[in-house]
């Protein structure tokens, strides 16, 4: 018994994984100590959130700088250095083609980044507007767009961007569109739960009373007081979201050759597993999980701060 | 109950009767004409083959009529024919369905076993091992299926040799010994929801007063863990883990790809680079079939592994 009380609130906890359970200190403060408390709590900051944004930040900057930092051009073909293992030529290694691994995952990092950046910006755009008027508007709006989410989740992970795919052509647009299309009923099902929440409230009706018209309501007051909830849940998508653009990738339905798109070097480098090659494999892989592990660690905390899961 | 499970079934019977819309439809989403998107993966798309593939495929008949048809012999296990096998649908189906119907299997009895056994050690000694579990499950969660696959592949198949890196074997043992890393990738990113499942039902349960008494009567801790703690916990896990089971389908289908294993998933992806579309619409509204009747079938269910559910429906 004594053991499980290790996770009881109010105890120090150095976990990143449970940050809302070491938030006790914060409702318990007073504002004037606000300063004071946010300088402590930075201070407090686990190992691994310094690693986490670490990393993602040097991702960040090395998916801008690419093109200045790699020593190769991402497609220079050399068959003469094929499938050569990491020496001071090519610190990662080089893949089939003898292009080197290093500068391909260099380069590969924008279009692995900037795709799942770009189709939750997309989802959630379509999310938040759908969610929030069927919120708004409750009957028979709401009931038809549940009806049609419902339709959607009938569908279990990326088969219904798999279906959209099948019809539309492969791509890197075409999969952005799916998956953001996809994931767009599971913001605009977040969204609803909470615009319902919000609309019971008191200042809404203040608003109404002043003659403010629902849909000024709804995207200038509504909405943006539920932005940091909505960010906080976003977040938490993202690294779900960069798999999914990486697992398209990989079935050959995302990004198509010459890029070097993480998801589309592991396919390309699969070929070159069986003949013992294992650093074509490896490279772009370590890299999609590492991205997508600091920045779950990054998100949770962000998310607790912005407080989208207190709720 | 009975109005229960009647409601359930027709909610189950209307989403797949929309679903199958949307399959069915796509093919009428695609920019241009129907017949030479069915053709579409092949170079010799001659006025007389479009002529053909429009009377093969009735495709001047009303959409609806069409629809009908198609639902029709799908519910006689008519699929239509392939493209470019031009075999049945259905027979290509068969010769494959029982691959990932065990892998699936294989990798549900892998997590809900693994994944119960570490929630119960998080349960029970807590502390560091329980971070630990946590950790390690949830960075497996992270990391998306076909990686893991690879590194299942390169590490036990290419540098140990202990596995066969590709294909699904003949015969029961020679396929679990040949479908054994497959499941693994499929079963591991699993382990992080089922364990905290399991860990977060069973701490609930310790703060109870039966546990409580249990202990004064003098219980066996192991007794308690087992016969009062865990047996009280388990509702919610095996709601979790029949939910997980039929989202597993979809997961086939990177699996199947990663471990070149000619199954379900990897019929998927080959139907839809080879442009074979009465393939892809029979192989989604299968697995849309499988996964919603898995998760119907586990809301049934439900209140018959926990009575004290139903309890709460009646009383409300």
């Amino acid at each position: 018994m004594t053991l499980l009380q290790d996770s009881q609130p109010g105890r120090p906890s150095s976990d990143p994984r449970s940050p809302g359970r070491a938030s006790g200190p914060r409702t318990a403060a007073e504002p004037a100590a606000t300063r004071r408390r946010r300088s402590a709590r930075r201070r407090k900051w686990p190992l691994s959130l310094w690693i986490a944004s670490g990393f993602l930040a040097l991702t960040a900057l090395a998916a801008l700088l690419a093109s200045v930092i790699s020593p190769y051009a991402p497609d220079a073909i050399d068959l003469g250095a094929s499938l050569a293992d990491p020496d001071a030529n090519h610190l990662l290694g080089t893949d089939q083609s003898g292009r080197d691994l290093l500068s391909r995952v260099l380069h590969g990092a924008g279009p692995s980044l900037v795709a799942p950046l770009a189709l939750l910006a997309l989802a959630s755009v379509v999310g938040i507007a759908l969610g929030t008027v069927a919120a708004w508007h409750g009957g028979w709006v709401d009931a038809l767009l549940s009806r049609v989410t419902d339709v959607m989740f009938a569908f279990p992970g990326l088969l219904f961007v798999i279906l959209v795919v099948s019809v539309f052509g492969d791509g890197l647009t075409t999969a952005v569109v799916a998956l953001a299309l996809a994931y767009s009923p599971v913001v605009a099902k977040y969204t609803r739960s909470i615009a319902l929440a919000e609309r019971s409230k008191p200042y809404i009706d203040a608003y109404r009373v002043q003659g403010m018209s629902g849909t000024a309501i709804c995207a200038l007051r509504l909405v943006p007081n539920l932005a940091p909830q909505l960010l906080g849940y976003l977040v938490l998508m993202f690294g779900q979201v960069l798999m999914g653009m990486a697992t398209l990738s990989y079935l050959g339905f995302g990004a198509q050759p010459p890029s070097s798109e993480w998801g589309l070097m592991v396919k390309e480098g699969q070929a070159a597993l069986v003949q013992g090659a294992l650093w074509p494999v490896i490279v772009p892989g370590t890299a999609i999980a590492l991205v997508v592990v600091a920045f779950n660690i990054v998100g949770v905390r962000i998310s607790d701060r912005l407080g989208a899961r207190e709720r | 109950m009975a109005a229960r499970a009647l409601r359930l079934t027709l909610g189950l019977l209307a989403t797949l009767f929309a679903a199958s819309f949307v399959i069915f439809g796509a093919l009428y989403a695609a920019p241009g004409d129907p017949a030479s998107f069915l053709v579409g993966g092949q170079e010799d798309a001659t006025p007389e083959k479009l002529a053909a593939v429009r009377a093969a495929y009735h495709l001047d008949d009303p959409f609806l009529v069409r629809y009908g048809d198609w639902l029709g012999g799908v519910l006689h296990g008519d699929f239509g024919r392939s493209l470019q096998y031009n075999d049945h649908v259905a027979d290509l189906l068969s010769s494959r369905l029982p691959t990932t119907l065990f892998l699936v299997a294989y990798s549900a009895v892998l997590f809900v076993v693994a994944g119960i056994a570490l929630g119960v050690v998080s349960a029970v000694r807590g502390g560091r091992l329980d971070a630990v579990i946590v950790a390690v499950s949830t960075l497996l969660a992270s990391i998306p299926k076909f990686v893991k696959a690879l590194a299942l592949v390169a590490f036990f198949g290419v540098q140990l040799g202990w596995f066969p890196v590709t294909g699904a074997g003949g015969g029961f043992t020679d396929r679990l010994y040949h479908l054994t890393l497959p499941a693994l990738a499929l079963a591991l990113g699993e382990l992080a929801v089922v364990s905290r499942v399991t860990r977060q039902s069973m701490v609930e349960q310790y703060k109870q007063d039966h546990v409580a008494v249990a202990r004064a009567a003098g219980l066996a801790e192991h007794k308690v863990v087992r016969r009062h703690v865990l047996r009280n916990a388990l509702a919610p896990v095996v709601t979790m883990c029949g939910l997980i089971v039929a989202s597993l389908f979809a997961g086939t289908v990177v699996v199947e790809t990663a471990f070149g294993i000619s199954g379900m998933g990897s019929l998927l992806v080959q139907s839809i680079d080879m442009h074979d579309f009465p393939v892809t619409q029979a192989v989604l509204l299968l697995m849309v079939l499988a996964y919603m009747v898995v998760t119907t079938v586990v809301d049934l269910l439900h209140p018959l592994i926990d009575p004290r559910v139903r309890l709460e429906g009646s009383r409300a």
